[in-house]
C-alpha cells in the first residue's frame, strides 16, 4: 500500500508498506524519532501520544495502535516537532517550570496531549489527560503546568494542520474506500477482510495477539459514514462517527449519555474510535450499546446494495456472535427523538480510562406518576449487551415509587447471571446493578448520588 | 546558592522535547538482534517435552537458547542463587522464562516465542498464603520472631483486648518505561551493557558470572530510567544477562525490552500480606501489649524477600511506642512471580498493620482516632522494639501543625453533618503519620563512591554510584557539587552512572540516593577544592582555610579574588590534580537481624497526612476530595524535587490501597497484566485539593547539608486515604468495617454490608 502524509511539516510518501504496521514502530524504528515512547502498546498509557491533524481538526492520538494505513492525507506532529528551534512550546515551558516531569518517560505523551488541547482551547485538563498515565508525579505539578500554559497564546507559526495534504493518494484503493458505495463493493469482493475503523480494538489484535490482519479495509476515509443527522423525529449516527464527535453531538439531547462518553476510554481513543466499531466488535463490555439499546436504537446494515435495519439488541446474538453476514457492514445507528429520561451509569475500578465492570443504561418514562415505558440495558452482566426484560416488566405500568423499585430488584437475578473476573465478582455485579436502579430512583427524587458532584 | 534552591529536574528540558534517551532510544547499533522470552503457562510443573522447531523456523530468528545453552552461571538472583535465567527442567510460576529467542526484530522475536510446543506435567501449585501455610512452604526455617517484654502477659492483664485480621494486596510497579537492556560486544571479549537498572553493579556482577569473566570485563552504563520504584533493583538482571549471553554467542549487539504484558507477568511486585493481631489497651486506647503476625507472600524465589519482611517488622511500630510486643513474620514461598522491592520495601505493610490496629481500637472504644494515636506516639529517648533510641522525633508537633492548618476539628464536624444529611453518599476524614527508618538494613550496603573532575576551564564533570529514575537525584547531587565549589549549577555536568567510573556501588534504593552519593560527591569536591585552595593560598601567601569559594570565585582574607576558572587554570599549570574520588559510609549503624536488635537506621524521616474522601454507598465508588500533608525532608536540598516526591509518593500509596488490584486466577495466572486491567491512579484520581508542605527543620544527624531522605516515606501517607475510606464506611452503621486493601469499590460495598450487619 502507498501512503502519503506530513510528518512534522515534511511530506512523507511510503511505497508498498504493510498498512498494519503501527505508527509508533515506524516513528521509532524507521525514522529514529524516539521521543514518542512505548509504554503499554495497547493505547492505555498515552506515552505514545502524537498529534494528528486534517480537515476535521487537530487531535491527540495513540501512535501505538495507529496503523500506517490510517495516516493517508493526515498531518502528524510528534514531540520532536513541538518546539520551534530552541523556543519551547508554552506547554513544554510550563512543564519544565512547574516540575511536571520526573522520570520523563510519560512526559512526551503528556506534553502532546496538553499541546493538542492547548491548540483547541480545551481547558478540561483532567479529561484531556485521562489517557496519559504518570507514575511519578501524582499529576499535581502537571495540572499546574497545564493551568499556566492555558493562558499563553498558541505560538505564531505553530499549526499542526499547516500544509495538510488532500487525501488523494489511493483514491480508488479498495483498501481505503472513500465512499460507502466503494466500501460495499470492496467488501463484496473481499468479504472476510478485517475492517479497521479507529483500530483502538483491532490494533491490539496486531500488537498483543500478534495476528496478521491482512487483508484489511480501512474505514476512516469513508466520509459519508461520518455524519450525524439530527432530524425532527430521529437521530441517525453514521458508523464512522468518532466517540468524541458523538459526545459533543449527543450532549444537548441526552447529557447523561455524553457524560458517560466523557469517561469512555480516553481522548486519544475517542478521537479515532467509532460508534460502528463499538457496536460491530460485539463486546459485552462496549459502553455505547447498552445506552443505545435503552434508547430503542435501530441498527442499519448494508451488504452490497442490500440494506436492512434491525433492533440494535437483536444484533448481539451470543458472546462473540453477531447478526452480521460476510460482506455486510454497519452503516449507522438511529433512534427516535424522545424526552430525555436516559441515565447511563458506568462502574469501573477507576473512574477514567477503564473498561466497565458494569454499565447500566436506564430509560424509564413516567407520566402522571406511572411508568409508561421502561427500557433498561446492561453491559458487563452477560455475554452480550443485554436488556433487563424481567426488571422492565415488573415496573412497567406501575406507580413510579420506591416500592415499585424495591419490588423490581429480585428480577435482576432472573435477567442476569454475571460472571466473576478481574474487574468484579459476580455478586458485586448483581448487587451493583440492582443498586443502580435505586440510584436512578433517588436521583430522580433530587438526591445527590454521584461522588463526582461532591466538593471538598 | 544552589543547595536548597527549587531547581527543575536536570533533564526536564530533555523530557519535554523527547530528547532524553532511555535504553530503547539509544540508536540501535547496526546488526543488532532482539530478544524475547518464551514463558511457562503453568504455575508449577516438570517440562517433559520442548519442541522449539517452529520457533527456530520463524521468520527472522537467529538463535534460540534454553538452559543447557548457557555457558556459565544460569542465575539472575540478587541473593541466594535460586533464580535461573531459564528454567532448568522445572517451572515454578506462570510466566517463568523457559527459553529465549534471538531474532532480527523485536516483533519477530515476540512472534517466534509464541510458537513453542512445550509440554509441562503439572504439579500441585502453592498459590495463596493459606496454601503456603498449610504446606509449610517458606523461606528460612520457620517464622522470624522478635519480641520485647511479655506481650501475651501484657495483653492478658490489659483492661481491653482486641483481635483482628486483614489482607493487603501487592502492587505492580508500573514504571512507564518497561525493563530494557542492550549488550554491545567489545574487543577482547568485553561487554558493554546499557541497562534500565537501579543497580548497575549487580548487573555487572550477574553478567560477569553468566559470561564467566571477571567483573572488570563488563561495563554497565545507566543514564536514566523511566521510573523504577524498586522494580528495577533486581528485575533487570534477566534481560541484561540474556542479552550478554546472546551477544557473546552471536557476536552481535543484542537488545531486549519486555512488552508490557510480559513485564507484568514476569517481574515481581510488592509483597501482599495478611496481618493478624491481638492487642491489649487501656481506657485511653494506649497500647499495653501487641502481638502481630505478618504473613508475606514472597513468590517462587527468595529475591529480596528477607530484608523486605525484616523492614515490615521494623516498621510494625510506625510512630508508636509498643511497650510489650511480639512480632512473628512468615516469609512464604509460593508459585507466583517472585515478589520484590517496591518503594517502602516492606515498610508500608508494617505501617498499615499498626495503623489498622489503632483504627480498630478507636472504633471499638469509641475514641477519637487522632487522640488514640497521640497517646501512643513515641517520645524522644524511648527505644523502639528493636532497641534503637528515638531522637529528633517530630511527629507530635507536626501533627499539631497539620491539624491546625488543615482545620481538622471544624472539618470533622462538617463531615459528620454531611453524613447526617446524605443517605446515599458518605464522607470520611482520617489522619495518619509515618516514621520511616533511613539506611539499608544490610549494613555494608551503606557506602557510596564518587568521581569528580574539574577541567582547566573551571567546568566540572560529576559521577557517582547513584542512578536516576526520575527522583531528581542527579540534580540534588549536582547542587551539592555546585555548592562545594561555589559555582552555578550549569558549571556541573551530570553524567550517566557507569561501573567503570565508580565501582562496587549499592543499588539506588532504600531512599538512600542523596544521603550516600551526596556525601561521596561532597568528599570528592572537598578534596579538589582543598588542592585548589592550597595552590592559590601559596600564590596569595595566606592560609588555604581562609580562602572562600562562592559566586564562581575564590576570595582571600585580604580581599584577594580570582575567578574559579582562572584558579583552576592556574592549578592545572601548577600541575595540581583536579580529579578526585570521594567515598562515604554511613556512621553509627549496626544491626543483628537474627536477634532483631541494634541501631539499623541513622535517623528517621517523618510525615503526617490528613485525607478527606467521599464514597457512594450504592456502588462503593469513591473520590479523594482533599489531602493535606506536612513532610519532613530535613533541610531540603531541593524543595521542588522533594515536594514532587511527596505528591507522587502519596498518590502511589493511595493507588496501592484503592484501585490497584492484582488478580490471579485459580491456576496462578495473573489476570491483571496490562493497564487495561491493572489500574494505577489516573489524573483525576489525585486529591481535588492537594496541599503539600515541607517541615523545614535540619536533620539532627550530620547528613548532606542536614537534609533527609525523601523517596519512600511519603508513600505511606497514602494510608490516610485508606483510613478515610474506612471512616466513611463506618458512617453507614455500627459494626466494624474490617476493610481490606485495596479498598476497591467492591471491597467498600462489602465493608458497608459488614458495618450495617453490626
Amino acid at each position: 500500500m502507498d501512503i502519503a502524509f506530513l510528518l512534522n511539516g515534511e511530506s512523507v510518501t511510503l511505497r508498498d508498506v504493510d498498512p498494519t504496521r503501527t505508527t509508533l514502530d515506524w516513528l521509532r524504528d524507521t525514522q529514529g524519532l524516539t521521543g514518542t515512547k512505548e509504554g503499554c502498546n495497547e493505547g492505555d498509557c498515552g506515552a505514545c501520544t502524537i498529534m494528528v491533524a486534517d480537515d476535521h481538526g487537530t487531535r491527540a492520538v495513540n501512535a501505538c495502535i495507529l496503523f500506517l494505513g490510517q495516516l493517508n492525507g493526515k498531518s502528524l506532529t510528534t514531540v520532536e516537532g513541538l518546539a520551534q528551534g530552541d523556543r519551547l512550546h508554552p506547554v513544554q515551558e510550563a512543564m519544565v517550570e512547574r516540575h511536571g516531569s520526573q522520570c520523563g518517560f510519560c512526559t512526551p505523551g503528556i506534553t502532546m496531549s496538553l499541546a493538542a488541547a492547548h491548540f483547541n482551547g480545551d481547558r478540561s485538563h483532567d479529561d484531556v489527560l485521562a489517557g496519559n498515565l504518570c507514575r511519578c508525579t501524582g499529576y499535581a505539578p502537571i495540572i499546574r503546568a497545564a493551568e499556566d500554559a492555558a493562558g499563553a497564546a498558541v505560538p505564531d507559526g505553530f499549526d499542526p494542520r499547516a500544509g495538510a495534504l488532500s487525501d488523494d493518494a489511493g483514491h480508488d484503493d479498495p483498501v481505503r474506500p472513500r465512499t460507502s458505495d466503494a466500501l460495499a463493493q470492496a467488501l463484496m469482493t473481499s468479504p472476510h477482510a478485517t475492517l479497521v475503523a479507529g483500530a483502538t480494538d483491532v490494533g491490539l489484535w496486531a500488537t498483543k495477539a500478534l495476528r496478521d490482519l491482512n487483508p484489511v479495509i480501512f474505514l476512516n476515509g469513508v466520509e459519508d459514514l461520518q455524519d450525524i443527522h439530527i432530524g425532527d423525529d430521529t437521530i441517525r449516527i453514521g458508523a464512522g462517527v468518532t466517540l468524541e464527535k458523538l459526545r459533543g453531538a449527543i450532549a444537548p439531547h441526552h447529557p447523561h449519555f455524553a457524560e458517560m462518553l466523557r469517561r469512555f476510554a480516553s481522548v486519544q481513543v475517542r478521537n479515532v474510535a467509532t460508534v460502528g466499531g463499538n457496536i460491530a466488535n460485539g463486546s459485552p463490555i462496549g459502553d455505547t450499546p447498552p445506552a443505545l439499546i435503552a434508547l430503542d436504537a435501530r441498527l442499519h446494515l448494508r451488504r452490497g446494495s442490500e440494506r436492512r435495519a434491525i433492533p440494535l439488541e437483536s444484533f448481539f446474538i451470543d458472546y462473540g456472535k453477531q447478526d452480521r453476514r460476510p460482506g455486510e457492514f454497519v452503516e449507522a445507528v438511529s433512534f427516535n427523538r424522545q424526552p430525555d429520561r436516559l441515565r447511563v451509569y458506568k462502574l469501573s475500578k477507576r473512574f477514567d480510562q477503564d473498561i466497565s465492570a458494569v454499565l447500566g443504561a436506564f430509560n424509564i418514562q413516567v407520566e402522571a406518576g406511572v411508568v409508561t415505558d421502561a427500557r433498561i440495558a446492561f453491559g458487563g452482566m452477560a455475554g452480550i449487551p443485554k436488556r433487563a426484560t424481567h426488571v422492565e416488566a415488573v415496573i412497567a405500568g406501575k406507580p413510579w415509587s420506591e416500592a415499585t423499585v424495591s419490588a423490581a430488584l429480585p428480577a435482576f437475578a432472573k435477567d442476569f447471571t454475571p460472571m466473576s473476573d478481574m474487574r468484579a465478582s459476580a455478586s458485586y455485579r448483581l448487587k451493583a446493578a440492582q443498586n443502580l436502579l435505586l440510584r436512578y430512583w433517588h436521583e430522580d427524587q433530587g438526591l445527590t448520588t454521584s461522588v463526582l458532584e461532591v466538593q471538598p | 546558592m544552589s543547595v536548597g534552591a527549587p531547581l527543575p529536574h536536570d533533564a526536564a528540558r530533555l523530557h519535554v522535547t523527547g530528547e532524553a534517551r532511555y535504553v530503547d532510544d539509544i540508536p540501535t547499533p547496526a546488526n543488532c538482534l532482539h530478544l524475547a522470552f518464551g514463558l511457562s503457562d503453568v504455575a508449577r510443573g516438570v517440562i517433559t517435552h520442548a519442541d522449539l522447531s517452529k520457533v527456530r523456523q520463524s521468520p527472522g530468528v537467529v538463535d534460540v537458547l534454553t538452559a543447557i545453552d548457557l555457558p556459565h552461571a544460569n542465575d539472575v538472583s540478587p541473593s541466594v542463587h535460586d533464580e535461573p535465567l531459564l528454567a532448568r527442567g522445572e517451572v515454578f510460576y506462570h510466566g517463568q522464562p523457559i527459553f529465549v529467542v534471538v531474532a532480527t526484530s523485536h516483533l519477530a522475536a515476540r512472534k517466534a516465542a509464541r510458537k513453542a510446543k512445550i509440554t509441562i506435567d503439572p504439579r500441585p501449585a502453592i498459590l495463596t498464603i493459606d496454601d503456603a501455610m498449610e504446606a509449610d512452604s517458606r523461606f528460612e526455617g520457620g517464622p522470624v520472631i522478635w519480641a520485647r517484654g511479655d506481650a501475651a502477659d501484657a495483653i492478658q492483664s490489659a483492661p481491653h483486648i482486641l483481635t483482628g485480621s486483614f489482607e493487603m494486596g501487592g502492587q505492580e510497579h508500573f514504571y512507564l518505561e518497561g525493563q530494557a537492556a542492550l549488550a554491545i560486544p567489545q574487543e577482547a571479549g568485553d561487554m558493554l551493557i546499557h541497562s534500565s537498572t537501579q543497580h548497575p553493579t549487580e548487573i555487572q556482577h550477574k553478567v560477569a558470572e553468566a559470561l564467566g569473566v571477571p567483573m572488570h570485563g563488563i561495563r554497565v552504563e545507566t543514564r536514566r530510567m523511566g521510573g523504577g520504584f524498586g522494580g528495577k533493583e533486581s528485575q533487570g538482571n534477566a534481560l541484561a544477562v540474556a542479552c550478554a549471553v546472546a551477544a557473546r554467542r552471536t557476536g552481535r549487539p543484542c537488545k531486549m525490552r519486555y512488552d508490557r504484558d510480559d513485564d507484568m507477568v514476569i517481574t515481581g511486585k510488592r509483597h501482599d500480606f495478611r496481618i493478624t493481631y491481638r492487642v491489649g489497651v487501656d481506657d485511653n486506647g494506649r497500647l499495653l501489649g501487641v502481638e502481630v503476625t505478618q504473613l508475606a507472600r514472597c513468590g517462587w524465589s527468595q529475591d529480596l524477600s528477607l530484608p523486605v519482611a525484616d523492614r515490615a517488622m521494623l516498621h510494625a511500630d510506625n510512630a508508636y511506642h509498643l511497650p510489650a510486643v511480639r512480632i512473628e513474620s512468615h516469609r512464604l514461598k509460593t508459585n507466583t512471580a517472585s515478589a520484590t522491592a517496591f518503594r517502602g520495601f516492606g515498610g508500608p505493610q508494617g505501617v498499615l498493620g499498626i495503623e489498622r490496629i489503632l483504627d480498630h481500637i478507636a472504633a471499638a472504644r469509641g475514641l477519637d482516632p487522632v487522640q488514640v494515636r497521640r497517646v501512643n506516639f513515641y517520645r524522644d529517648g524511648q527505644t523502639t522494639h528493636y532497641g534503637q533510641t528515638i531522637e529528633g522525633f517530630h511527629v507530635p508537633v507536626m501533627t499539631d501543625a497539620l491539624l491546625d492548618r488543615a482545620d481538622y476539628a471544624a472539618r470533622r464536624a462538617k463531615v459528620d453533618a454531611f453524613n447526617a444529611d446524605n443517605p446515599i453518599l458518605k464522607k470520611g476524614l482520617a489522619y495518619s503519620p509515618v516514621k520511616f527508618g533511613i539506611s539499608f538494613t544490610l549494613t555494608h550496603l551503606n557506602q557510596a563512591g564518587a568521581l569528580v573532575h574539574v577541567y582547566a576551564d573551571g567546568s566540572i564533570r560529576m559521577n557517582h554510584g547513584g542512578t536516576e529514575m526520575g527522583q531528581g537525584l542527579f540534580q540534588k547531587v549536582a547542587q551539592v557539587a555546585a555548592r562545594c565549589f561555589g559555582v552555578p549549577i550549569d558549571a556541573v555536568k551530570i553524567t550517566a552512572t557507569d561501573t567503570a567510573k565508580v565501582p562496587n556501588t549499592s543499588a539506588t534504593a532504600a531512599s538512600s540516593g542523596s544521603d550516600l552519593n551526596g556525601m561521596a560527591v561532597r568528599a570528592a569536591c572537598l578534596t579538589i577544592r582543598a588542592r585548589i585552595a592550597a595552590h592559590i593560598a601559596g600564590l596569595w601567601g595566606c592560609k588555604a582555610d581562609d580562602i572562600g569559594f562562592d559566586n564562581s570565585a575564590l576570595r582571600g582574607p585580604d580581599g584577594q579574588t580570582i575567578s574559579f576558572a582562572k584558579a583552576t587554570a592556574s592549578a592545572y599549570e601548577a600541575r595540581v590534580s583536579l580529579s578526585a574520588t570521594g567515598f562515604y559510609k554511613t556512621p553509627d549503624i549496626n544491626w543483628d537481624r537474627m536477634k532483631g536488635q541494634g541501631r539499623p537506621f541513622l535517623y528517621f524521616a517523618h510525615g503526617v497526612a490528613l485525607t478527606e474522601v467521599v464514597i457512594d454507598t450504592l456502588t462503593g465508588e469513591n473520590r479523594i476530595l482533599r489531602t493535606d500533608i506536612l513532610h519532613d525532608a530535613g533541610s531540603s536540598l531541593n524543595p521542588a524535587i522533594d515536594i514532587g516526591q511527596v505528591e507522587g509518593g502519596y498518590v502511589q500509596g493511595a493507588g496501592w490501597l484503592t484501585t490497584e488490584e492484582l488478580v490471579w486466577d485459580a491456576k496462578g495466572q495473573l489476570r491483571t497484566h496490562a493497564p487495561s486491567t491493572y489500574k494505577i491512579p489516573a489524573c483525576s484520581d489525585r486529591p481535588r485539593i492537594f496541599n503539600v508542605d515541607l517541615w523545614d527543620q535540619p536533620n539532627h544527624e550530620d547528613t548532606i547539608f542536614r537534609s533527609k531522605a525523601v523517596g519512600e516515606p511519603p508513600l505511606m501517607l497514602g494510608i490516610s486515604a485508606w483510613l478515610a475510606l474506612a471512616d466513611a464506611v463506618s458512617a453507614c452503621g455500627d459494626g466494624y468495617h474490617d476493610l481490606n486493601a485495596p479498598a476497591t469499590a467492591e471491597e467498600i460495598l462489602n465493608a458497608i454490608e459488614r458495618v450495617r450487619a453490626g
